[in-house]
Formats: C-alpha cells, sequence, structure tokens
C-alpha cells in the first residue's frame, strides 16, 4: 500500500493533561478527499494541526509518504492549511498574500507573477492582485486563502471548516468549487466540516468523530445507509433512535413489539438501540400498521410533510409526500431492511 | 471638516496647554529681555551646535538600544500566557512608579568608583573601573529610564497579531527567522514607530540624567536650556530660542526618518 500518504497511527493528544484525540489510527491515500466530520469540540481541528505540525501528539506516530516525521515544524512540512478564519496577511495586498510561500524559495518574480496569475485563476479572482485584504468579501478571502495555500503545489491539503462563515448559497457554490479544484489539482484533500451534508457531497470518504475517536470510516453512501451506532445515525440526517432488544438473531423487540429485521450477531437479550430513518416509514390506515398513533403535528418542509405521530408511548418522526390530519389515527408499517439494529454506545470515552 | 460641541473641550484644553505656550516660546524666541525684536537668540542657539548633535547622538543610541532590548520582550509578553504577561509587564512598570531621582541615584551609588560594580571587581582583584560620569553612563540612565516606553507600545501592538497569521507564515513554510523578517515586524511597525517617538523625544531633552550620570563635561542640550531658566545664566529668550530650535530638528529628524507622516494618529493608538 504504498500509495497511502498520510498515516496516522495510535495518535493521542492532551491539552492541559486532558486527553482530546484517543488512540487514533488512520490512512489517508494519494489524491483522496477525506472529510473529519463531527460535532464542535470532538478533535477535528486538533487532528487537522497534528498533521500540520502545530500540534504534537502525546503518543503515537505521523507519517508523510512513509516517513515518520513526528517533530518536523510547520515550515518543513509538503502540506499547506486553510485555516478556519482565513488567517490572510494584513500587511500584504492580495498579489503578496498569495505569492507569500513562494516568495521564500529562490523562485524569480517572473515565474512567481506567473503562479500567481493562475492561482488568481483557479479560483477566479483575476483583476484583484492589488486590492487590500479588508476591501474583500468573506467569500473573496476564502478564495485568496485557497490560492495561499495552493501556490507551493502541496501534496496535501487541509482545510478546517473553510466554509463555515459564508452564508448559505455561497457555501454551496465554493463545495463545488473546491471540488473542482481538487480534482483539477488531482491533490489531496484533508477536509473538516461539522456540516453532513457538505461532508456527504464532497468526499470520496468520510470520518465521523466524537470525543477524540473515530466512529465510522467510510464512504458517504456507506456512512448514511449502513450508519454503525446510534450517535453517527442521528449525526447523519435526521433518525428515529428507541431503545430495542435483541431477542434473538433477525428478530428485535422495540415499542412493545417484535420486528424482523435484517441484524444478527447479537447476544440474547441484548439491549440495543433500533434507528429508523424518517422516510422509512410507510402510513397506511388506523390500527393497520405494526405501529399505531395519533398524528400530533405537520410540518411542511419543501419537499416533504414532516409528521409526528405519537404511539406506543413514543414519538415517530415521519417524512412523506402525502400529508395527514393532524388528530388523525394512522398506522406505520417497517420493511426488515428499514430497521437498523446498533449495538449501545458506550458512555463518554 | 464639522466642528461638534462635544469638541470644544478638548479645543480650550489643547488652547490652554499647547498652542498658547508653544505662542510664548516663540514669542520670547524672537524677542529681547526688553521685549523688542531680535534674531539674536536664535543665531546664539549656533553656538551650541556641538551639544545639539552630542544629544541628539546620545538619544539616538539609546533608542535603539532601547528598541533591540525591548522588541524581544514585547514579543515574548505577548505570546506568553496572560499569567506570565501581566506579570512581566508590572515589573516593568514597577521602577516608573518610583521617584525619578532616586532611581537616577541608585544608579549613581552603583556606577560609583567606589559602587557596587567597582566592589565585585575589587573582590576579582580587578579595576576600579571608570563607569560614573561617562557618556555610556548617560545612555544606560536614559535606556532605563525610557525602556518602558518602548515596551509598552510594541506590546500592545503585538497582542493585535494572530496566533493564526503566524501560524499561517509557518504552514507556507516560512523559518522562525522569516517570520520574524516577514510578518511580525511588518505588523508591529506603528509600535515600532510610537516607541521610537516616547524614547527620542524626552531622551533629546533630558538634564537631570545627563547632571547626574554624565558628571560636568557631559551636558547635554536639556542642561543649557535648564541653565537659562534655573540656572546662573539666567536667560528666558535664550533658553526659548534653544527650544524652540531643537524641537524644529526632533521634526525635521522624525518626518525625515519616516517616524512621523500621516499614520501618526493611527501608530499612537
Ligand atoms: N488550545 C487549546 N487549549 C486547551 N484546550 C483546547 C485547545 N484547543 C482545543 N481544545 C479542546 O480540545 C477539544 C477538541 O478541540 P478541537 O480539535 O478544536 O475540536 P473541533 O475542531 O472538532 O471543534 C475541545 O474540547 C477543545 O475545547
Ligand atoms: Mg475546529
Amino acid at each position: 500500500m504504498n500509495d497511502i500518504i498520510i498515516s496516522l497511527q495510535n495518535i493521542s493528544a492532551e491539552y492541559d493533561g486532558e486527553k482530546v484525540i484517543d488512540n487514533l489510527n488512520l490512512d489517508i491515500r494519494d489524491h483522496e478527499f477525506v472529510t473529519f466530520l463531527g460535532p464542535s469540540g470532538c478533535g477535528k481541528t486538533t487532528t487537522l494541526r497534528i498533521i500540520g505540525g502545530f500540534v504534537e501528539p502525546v503518543e503515537g506516530d505521523v507519517f508523510f509518504d512513509g516517513e515518520r516525521i513526528n517533530g518536523l515544524p510547520p515550515f518543513k512540512r509538503n502540506v499547506n492549511t486553510v485555516f478556519q478564519r482565513y488567517a490572510l496577511f494584513p500587511h500584504l495586498d492580495v498579489y503578496n498574500n498569495i505569492a507569500f510561500g513562494l516568495k521564500l524559495t529562490k523562485v524569480p518574480e517572473k515565474q512567481i507573477a506567473a503562479k500567481v496569475g493562475a492561482m488568481l485563476k483557479l479560483v477566479n479572482l483575476e483583476g484583484y492582485e492589488s486590492r487590500n485584504i479588508n476591501q474583500l468579501s468573506g467569500g473573496q478571502q476564502q478564495r485568496v486563502a485557497i490560492a495561499r495555500a495552493l501556490i507551493n503545489e502541496p501534496r496535501v491539503l487541509l482545510l478546517d471548516e473553510p466554509l463555515g462563515a459564508l452564508d448559505l448559497k455561497l457555501r454551496k457554490e465554493m463545495q463545488l468549487e473546491l471540488k473542482r479544484i481538487q480534482q483539477t489539482l488531482g491533490i489531496t484533500f484533508i477536509y473538516v466540516t461539522h456540516d453532513q451534508e457538505e461532508a456527504l457531497t464532497m468526499s470520496d470518504r468520510v470520518l465521523v468523530m466524537r470525543n477524540g475517536k473515530i466512529q465510522q470510516n467510510g464512504t458517504p453512501e456507506d456512512i448514511y445507509n449502513e450508519p454503525i451506532n446510534a450517535f453517527v445515525a442521528d449525526f447523519i440526517g435526521e433518525s428515529n433512535i428507541v431503545h430495542g432488544v435483541m431477542l434473538e438473531d433477525y428478530l428485535v423487540e422495540f415499542a412493545g413489539v417484535k420486528f424482523a429485521c435484517e441484524d444478527k450477531g447479537f447476544a440474547h437479550l441484548e439491549a440495543v438501540d433500533v434507528v429508523i430513518r424518517p422516510e422509512d416509514f410507510k402510513m397506511v390506515g388506523a390500527e393497520e400498521g405494526m405501529i399505531n398513533g395519533k398524528v400530533e403535528s405537520i410540518t411542511f418542509k419543501g419537499v416533504h410533510f414532516e409528521i409526528i405521530m405519537e404511539g406506543h408511548g413514543l414519538r415517530w418522526m415521519i417524512h412523506s409526500t402525502e400529508s395527514r390530519e393532524v388528530g388523525e389515527n394512522i398506522g406505520l408499517n417497517l420493511t426488515p431492511n428499514d430497521i437498523h439494529v446498533m449495538k449501545k454506545l458506550e458512555e463518554g470515552r | 471638516m464639522r466642528t461638534k460641541a462635544a469638541a470644544y473641550p478638548y479645543i480650550a484644553w489643547g488652547m490652554l496647554f499647547i498652542a498658547i505656550p508653544l505662542g510664548l516660546i516663540i514669542y520670547f524666541s524672537f524677542t529681547d529681555s526688553a521685549g523688542a525684536l531680535t534674531f539674536d537668540n536664535i543665531i546664539r542657539v549656533g553656538k551650541y551646535s556641538n551639544v545639539v548633535v552630542k544629544s541628539v547622538w546620545l538619544s539616538a543610541v539609546s533608542t535603539v538600544i532601547c528598541l533591540a532590548l525591548g522588541y524581544p520582550i514585547a514579543y515574548y509578553m505577548s505570546r506568553a500566557s496572560a499569567m506570565t504577561s501581566r506579570t512581566l509587564l508590572l515589573l516593568i512598570m514597577l521602577p516608573m512608579w518610583m521617584n525619578f531621582l532616586l532611581r537616577t541615584y541608585g544608579w549613581m551609588s552603583i556606577l560609583e568608583n567606589s559602587g557596587l560594580i567597582n566592589q565585585f571587581f575589587g573582590l576579582l582583584g580587578l579595576g576600579p573601573f571608570h563607569l560614573i560620569n561617562t557618556q555610556g553612563a548617560v545612555v544606560l540612565g536614559m535606556v532605563y529610564n525610557y525602556i518602558p516606553f518602548m515596551i509598552l507600545p510594541l506590546h500592545s501592538v503585538m497582542l493585535k497579531i494572530g496566533n493564526d497569521v503566524i501560524e499561517a507564515a509557518q504552514d507556507l513554510g516560512a523559518s522562525p527567522r522569516h517570520v520574524l523578517t516577514d510578518v511580525v515586524i511588518p505588523l508591529s511597525l506603528p509600535g515600532i514607530k510610537t516607541g521610537v517617538i516616547l524614547v527620542f523625544v524626552p531622551s533629546v531633552s533630558t538634564f537631570v540624567i545627563s547632571q547626574m550620570l554624565g558628571g560636568g563635561g557631559n551636558q547635554l542640550i536639556g542642561d543649557i536650556i535648564e541653565l537659562q531658566f534655573l540656572g546662573n545664566a539666567y536667560n528666558p529668550n535664550l533658553g526659548s530660542a534653544i527650544s524652540f530650535v531643537l524641537m524644529l530638528i526632533v521634526l525635521l529628524l522624525m518626518s525625515v526618518t519616516g517616524f512621523i507622516g500621516d499614520d501618526l494618529e493611527e501608530n499612537l493608538i
């Protein structure tokens, strides 16, 4: 496996004695678009900073292209970063911000100018060379930050929530543009976000993190369709998560009802989390479903209705293109592959 | 330009404490003791040109030393934890709260031929070295007295340089030396300018330090001015003329070297 460009092995990191990255293992392949996804404070930035050389892990090894790089200072690493708040140089104009990395090398000025021009073109900022940084909008500053980080042609680009400060429309545009840039240049992108939709649309591979640990590592489809536990399921899109008991292989009980399922390999009577996507329920008439109850509220969400039904002492969220009446009695049906049985999360770390 | 009513107190204040004294200095410079218009005073300032040169030179040396010593201290303080930074700030300001004369007397007893330093060298069988009443002692006194005025503006400017900008430079391949020359120094330039002004201006007209640590042979222009007002040479007209010329020289030096310009106001904030 010599196409692994970055490898983190048994990495732990601490701040003031408190562990924030806990025995993390990860291989990233060359040319891959990998995304760290997780709630705020789960250790995404810290992991990026370990790769960039700004945080030294207390345990474990960092490999770059097969070479151990623990202790190597950031300025010697062939990795560049787009920082969370851009961190542009306020005393330099757009041209000199972008040229900064090249000017540190022995590259002749003419070549630098050509390269800066190409970068400005790549990020759609032609003609902005002599603008001041504080004359730029957030989106434009973002583009400068990307161009600046790319000019040294790093093998790996680290991006820490680069679109976090932009409004929704601009964010969508920039997502496509970043993906295009990554494909054009063919370099490895390691991307950090807490936005699940962003992670799913852009990445080749998503790493869902929680409390300094990777919960799941897979393609966007895997992560969405086969979440490994209730945390991932809940984080990736909306879910109904209820307590259940595994009676035997392929049979689970929850909400006081036994359901056929596709899961096996649990202990007899093991307590489990059962996850059901709201769009997977099939609505049927009153008392005709496996779960029955009364509609509590209906909200129109643009493409679908979000129906909250109370039944069997629980609240169920249903997404459907059909509407119902508030107060109406309805039933819900599930097929075995709508039911995802998951091991209970061990609490804390 | 609009003048708001709220600005009147400041205008009055400025008139009272800046414009009127300045007007008086100019008035005295161009009159004799009888009040008649004359250029004699200004012409006589020429006699002291070597003293002026010496004052400017010693203050320039002191300013450079303050900058060289103060810059790393200010940088360290701005990157240190809040606790360390506050402690250092306190230590730097502490001597400022002591009486100026007392501080300078302290240095006299340290530098004297029988002072602390020479006692120490005496134990090693060396010396005594002639330390007091030298130009070096005057420079030392100036640096000691004015270095807080270098460190404080540097510190406040450096606090505003985000760690993220420094990390961005490192990330782009800047070695520690390039982080300093390409990012930290350019971004702290306003603090450097302010510090230089705040140290150089009082140094150039200082008088007690030169008398106490420099002995009779190291009179500075401030001493000459003092003599015209408080000494035997009593001649306020000449004193005003020297002050006026000194002020012009300082302004000229500062604007030629770029320490005051359009951005002065910005630098001082
Ligand atoms: N400089 C720091 N000093 C102390 N604790 C920190 C520091 N940076 C981050 N942390 C803590 O480490 C944990 C992980 O932070 P971070 O990696 O920034 O998370 P994320 O980027 O996923 O939001 C958080 O609990 C955060 O409070
Ligand atoms: Mg973060």
